[in-house]
Formats: structure tokens, sequence, C-alpha cells
């Protein structure tokens, strides 16, 4: 009998949810019953309702079951799980499946199909392309082509790209470095992580591409600590790749030489800002840097610094291989290209999905998750992580783009999109974001150290009811005067964001808050 | 007096394996907390000492990070992710429950010395919470009854 290839990925929210395990059944199993197969542990498709999901190679293409667990195994066995064969789990060919089949998948092209750490594999899908046409240009002309594609920051600042490779490289200095801040620490988020478990070599790529633009000769990868399989996946990755030539003395046949290495990080949240992370990498405590003067021009031990996030890096090797008018015809306005999207929370199909920008909140919620996943009804939607701001129903139809976000008062972010369902109470999450703000605040600046514990407890003195209405309109009017001395006052975006998701769950959830008179008298005057 | 080579202890491999690493501290704490389950007070001494900082800014940067600790860990470790995506799946509920079963629920250690319950804030899992960790093994979708087969493994084997 041929061997069949399977696929189980070993993606994080596949191996939590038991894919090893099914892994290993699948490999026993199919040994007692004589079935020659050969495991693939792919990334994830990112569908992750249907974790662990098996993908068999047919003749008709790849047919996926999921979820999958150790029990399920034998049944889908003696169905014929080998011959892609119907089964209660079977979701068809995995590209039809209309998630995945209307995604616009540019970055997460390969995310899921292949062995991540294969070279064959990542070259077999058009991977390195991008790096080997950039060994043949001058610098000027890799950073003039990012700067065409309108890829700005997908880290949440949304900065033109090719703008701050140019400022690195017009600075000063034998020694530059390019940084990527992997330190996804917004909860909802999880996009840097499937892209460093899914496809790492792409995140290479896109730094080594960097570096000769830059004309910088290192490079670090700053992973958080609460991800070890992407910090194992890329240590991995950066060692292949130095053998086969795309990283090390001679990039691709540049010429040039460029060294990349993963550094860990700790533990602290504010260490995601870029300065911060800067201050971590160089062995101290993650405290946050006063601008100017800009990372671009002294950065990292002082010297020179592109620093972007995992997204904008993965970004850059398909500008470089199919050009910048490619990638600038997805978009609206001025966000172009694609963003990643995670659905997630209190969601029944939550996951990870790459559109062009333009897509709504209200075709992600429910024509992609379904709704919520307990079945009730969605309350409130964060987007944009802990510093984001809840965004009303009346704005689940606007077009994802960075201007209109920002014109409502609220940020896309690195794109993490957070559900609740009608349990929630909004005050509890406003007081959470205090909270987290007084935990992970590195105690620079005083707006956001005393600022963030202040606000734990005016609303706590706001919800605890029983105080007279005058007395509560005061504590409501003492949030909105902390909240703008904390968004105008505070160093960082902790500090200065965390006024978003409080201030909004106050004038959208006044009920939550037990307020009975009028949320926000300054919004009406 | 030189030490023969069997007592070679983990510290000096570490700081002898970091000699060229530029900005060294992090990865030289991790790989200590590593190899002896946290960073003892004597190796703060040490590391300041090889790397020509004072011991206040080593006992800063260990107290600064949340990952660093200064005490041995309990047996098992277990940290529930307790960050919004979680929350909106019953993570407040479910982090109750952990403390109670290993008998955590006033204080983060329990009184044999075998767990801690630590909070985290977020693991990646946002799409499948609610996620906890246990000694660097991730789970997701986690419920009272899922917990509670982990937790009587747990038992088994300590």
């Amino acid at each position: 009998m041929k061997e069949v290839t399977v696929y189980v990925p070993k993606d994080s929210a596949a191996l939590a949810v038991g894919a090893n395990e099914v892994a290993a059944a699948l490999q026993v199993q199919c040994g007692d019953r004589g079935l020659p197969i050969r495991i693939v542990r792919n990334g994830s498709r990112g569908l992750l309702w249907l974790e662990p999901l098996v993908e068999v190679a047919t003749t008709g293409g790849r047919v996926a079951y999921g979820p999958v667990t150790v029990d399920d195994v034998p049944g889908l066995l003696d169905a014929g799980l080998l011959e892609g064969a119907p089964h209660a789990l079977c979701q068809g060919a995995v590209e039809a499946i209309p998630y995945l089949a209307t995604q616009e998948r540019l970055t997460f092209a390969r995310v899921g199909v292949n062995d991540p750490l294969s070279i064959t594999d990542y070259e077999a899908l058009d991977g390195f392309s991008g790096l080997r046409r950039a060994a043949t240009l001058d610098s000027t002309a890799i950073i003039e082509e990012v700067t065409n594609s309108g890829l700005r920051g997908r880290g949440g600042a949304a900065f033109p790209t090719g703008i701050k490779w140019k400022t690195v490289r017009l600075a000063e200095g034998p020694q530059k470095y390019v940084v990527c801040n992997a330190d996804e620490g917004d909860s909802g988020t999880f996009s840097d992580r499937m892209t460093m478990e899914g496809d790492p070599f792409m995140l290479i790529e896109g730094m080594a591409i960097t570096a000769l633009a830059a004309e910088a000769t290192e490079g670090y990868i700053y992973i958080r600590s609460e991800y070890p399989h992407a910090i194992a996946s890329m240590n991995e990755a950066i060692a292949r790749a130095e053998a086969a030539g795309f990283l090390g003395d001679d990039v691709a046949g540049s010429g040039k030489s460029f060294r990349l290495s993963v550094r860990k990080a700790a533990g602290a949240y504010v260490c995601g800002e870029e300065t911060a992370m800067l201050e971590s990498i160089e062995g101290k405590r993650g405290i946050v840097r006063s601008k100017p003067p800009l990372p671009a021009l002294q950065g990292l031990f002082g010297k020179p610094t592109v620093i972007n996030n995992v997204i904008t890096f993965a970004s850059v090797p398909i500008i470089l291989s199919r050009g910048a008018e490619f990638y600038r015809d997805y978009g609206v306005g001025r966000s172009r290209g694609t963003l990643p999207l995670q659905l997630a929370g209190n969601i029944k199909y939550g996951g990870l999905i790459e559109k062009a920008f333009g897509v709504t909140l209200r075709q992600l919620i429910y024509e992609y998750g379904g709704g919520t996943r307990s079945g009730r009804p969605v309350k409130a939607v964060q987007v944009g992580g802990p510093l984001g701001a809840y965004v009303p129903e009346s704005q689940w139809d606007v077009p994802l783009d960075y201007e209109a976000y920002a014109a409502m008062g609220a940020a896309i972010g690195h794109g993490g999109i957070v559900v609740h369902d009608d349990t929630a109470n909004l005050s509890k999450l406003a007081r959470y974001a205090m909270e987290y703000c007084a935990i992970e605040s590195c105690g620079k600046c005083t707006p956001c150290r005393i600022g963030s514990t202040r606000g734990v407890e005016v609303i706590d003195r706001i919800t605890a009811g029983g105080t007279a209405v005058a007395s509560q309109s005061e504590q409501v009017e003492l949030l909105r005067s902390l909240c703008d001395t904390m968004l105008n006052g505070s160093l960082c975006a902790l500090g200065a964001m965390i006024p978003f998701p409080v201030l909004s769950a106050l004038n959208q959830y006044p009920a939550d808050f037990r307020i009975v008179e009028p949320a926000h008298p300054r919004a009406a005057s | 007096m030189a030490a023969s080579p069997v007592e070679v202890d983990p510290v000096t491999v570490v700081l002898e394996s970091h000699r060229n690493t530029p900005g060294a501290l992090l990865p030289i704490l991790h790989e200590i907390q590593d190899a002896l389950g946290y960073i003892p007070r004597d190796a703060v001494v040490r590391v300041a000492d090889a790397m020509n900082l004072s011991r206040a800014e080593v006992h800063g940067v260990v107290t600064y990070y949340h990952d660093f600790r200064s005490e041995p860990p309990a047996r098992h470790v277990v940290q529930v992710c307790r960050a919004e995506a979680c929350q909106s799946v019953g993570a407040e509920a479910l982090i109750g429950q952990v403390r109670e079963r290993l008998g955590c629920a006033k204080q983060e250690r329990s009184a044999d010395g075998r767990y801690s319950v630590e909070p985290v804030y977020c693991l990646g899992l946002c799409a499948s919470g609610p996620s906890l960790m246990i000694d660097e093994r991730l789970h997701a979708r986690m419920t009272q009854e899922k917990f509670e087969q982990l937790a009587s493994r747990m038992e088994k084997e300590s």
C-alpha cells in the first residue's frame, strides 16, 4: 500500500488541545493496522475552533478533519481517514472551507501548509525569492519598493515602514541594528506567534531584506517568554537559514553580512514598547526611554536601529518578490495591503483571518466568527488589545482603516479583536484595564505609575453604589480628568492609551458602572 | 584553590558561556533559573561581579521582570491566563476553581509547597480560552472537568 501523508499541526493552539497525542495515536494505530503513513507537523491554518485539524493528502487534494481527539482516531481510521472518506468530523477539502477560501492571504499564504522548518518547502512556495531579488538591488531601491507598497508598521503605530528604514540608512555610524519586536503581549493577538511557529523563514527573510536596505549587520528578535514554541522554532530556523547561506557573512550572495539572534523576554508587558524593549535587550530593567532621540538614530546600544513588529517584517518578502504595486492594490485609503486579524474571546469560530483593509467588524464577528461561543448576544468588542477601545455596535460597519479608526477614537493596533457576550460587565473590564496598567507600568512617568492605581480606586468608588448621585458624578468627572492626564501626560502608549478602553466602556455602558445620570455631559454639550 | 571538575556549578558555566554576549544579563539570568529553578542571592553577587555591575543593578533586573524568582518554585507551577480574551470565556471562575482545587485559595502557594497558582497575562491562545500552562505545558479550552483530570494526574506523580 502506498504511503499516505497526514498533517497534524504543531502550532501552540493545536498542542494545547492535544495535537501531539493525536499524532502519536495516528502513528501507533496506523502501524497496528499495517497502514503506512508519513506524519508532517505543519503550522496551523488558523481555523482554531477545529484544532487539532488533521489533514490527509489524497489524489483530490488535502481533506481536513477536526477537531480530532485521541478517542476519535479509531473511528476515523475505520471510516477511511486515509482515503479522505466521509466522517462526522470531515470538513471537506481544506482550501474550500469558506473561512479560509474567502481570505486574502498574502503574509499567511504558507502558514499551515507545510513543515515550517523545511527550507525546501519554503522555497517551493516562493520563499526567499524576495531576498534573492533584494540581494541584487542597492539599498535605496529596496527602500523605494517598500515605500511605494504603502506598508505601515503592523505593531500598532502604523508608521510608514519605508520612511523608518530610510532614516536608519541615512544615519551615521558603522554599526546598525535590526530589531524585531515579538513581544506580542496584547490579549487577543496571536498572529506573531503563528508566524514564528508556522513560517519562521518568512520573518528571517523579511529581516534580512531590512538589513540590506538599512545597511545593518546585526539583528535581534525579542520574543516573549510565554511563547516557548516560537522561541524554539526561530532558533532552529535561524540555524538552518545560516547553514543555507541566507544569513551570515554573505546573505543570499549579496556579499553583505547579517547575523540574527533570539532574545527571550522575561514577562514584562511594557517591553513591547520599543524603547523599553531596547533597554531589556541591553540587559537592563525594561524602562521606557524618553524620545527624542529616535531609536532610528540612537537605538540599541546607542546605534541606529530599525525596529518593526513581526508582521511588518513578514509582509516584506512578498513586496520584494511580487513588487510594490501588487501589495498596494489591496486595501483602502492610506491603509494599503492586508492585515492578519485575530478573532478571539467569546467567539464561535475564532481564528486568524487575513483580509485587505476595508473589511468591517460586523463581517468578521458574524460572517466569519458566527457570533459568540456562548450563543448569547454580543455585548462588547474590544479592538487592538488591552489598550484598544470597546467599539460600539453603531461603528461595526466602519471599514477597517487606520485613519477611520483614529477618527472615532479607536485603534486597530495589532489587529486583535476580543468579543464579549452580554454577561460581561464593562466596569469590571475598565477596572481590570487600570489594574493591569498598575501591574505592568514601568514606573518611569507619574501619570501611568500613580494614575493607574488612582484609576482603580475611583472606578471602585463609582461602582460602589449607595453614594449620592452628586458624589458619583463628581467621581465620574474625576475619572475623566485622570484619563485626560494619563492620555496627555504619559511617556508611552501604556499610560496614554489605557484611557481608551476605560472611557469607551464608561461612555457606552454607563449602566454597568451603576450610573443613572447621563454619563458624559461633555459629549452632550 | 581550584574547584574539582565535578563541582563546576551552573552559574560558572553560564557566566563563562556569555563572556562575549552583548547585553548578556537577561540570557544569563534565564539560564541560571533554568538550571537552578530560581536565582539565589549568592548568584546575584557573582553575576554582578562577573559583569562589572553593582549588586543593586542585578537585583533591580531580577525583581523588575515577572519571570525571575528569588525563591525556589513549587513542585508544580500553574499559570492561569486572566487577560481579556480568557476573561470573556470564564477565566475568573476558572482561576477560583484552580486555586481551590490546589489548596491555593488564600495564598499563591499551597501549604505543602507542592503547587503554586499564578496569574499570567496572555499565552497567545486567545481564540481557544480559557487557557493555562502547567510546568510549561499549554492547555486550552479548559473546563473544570478537564482541570480535574490534570490535577489528579499531578497528584499521582508528586
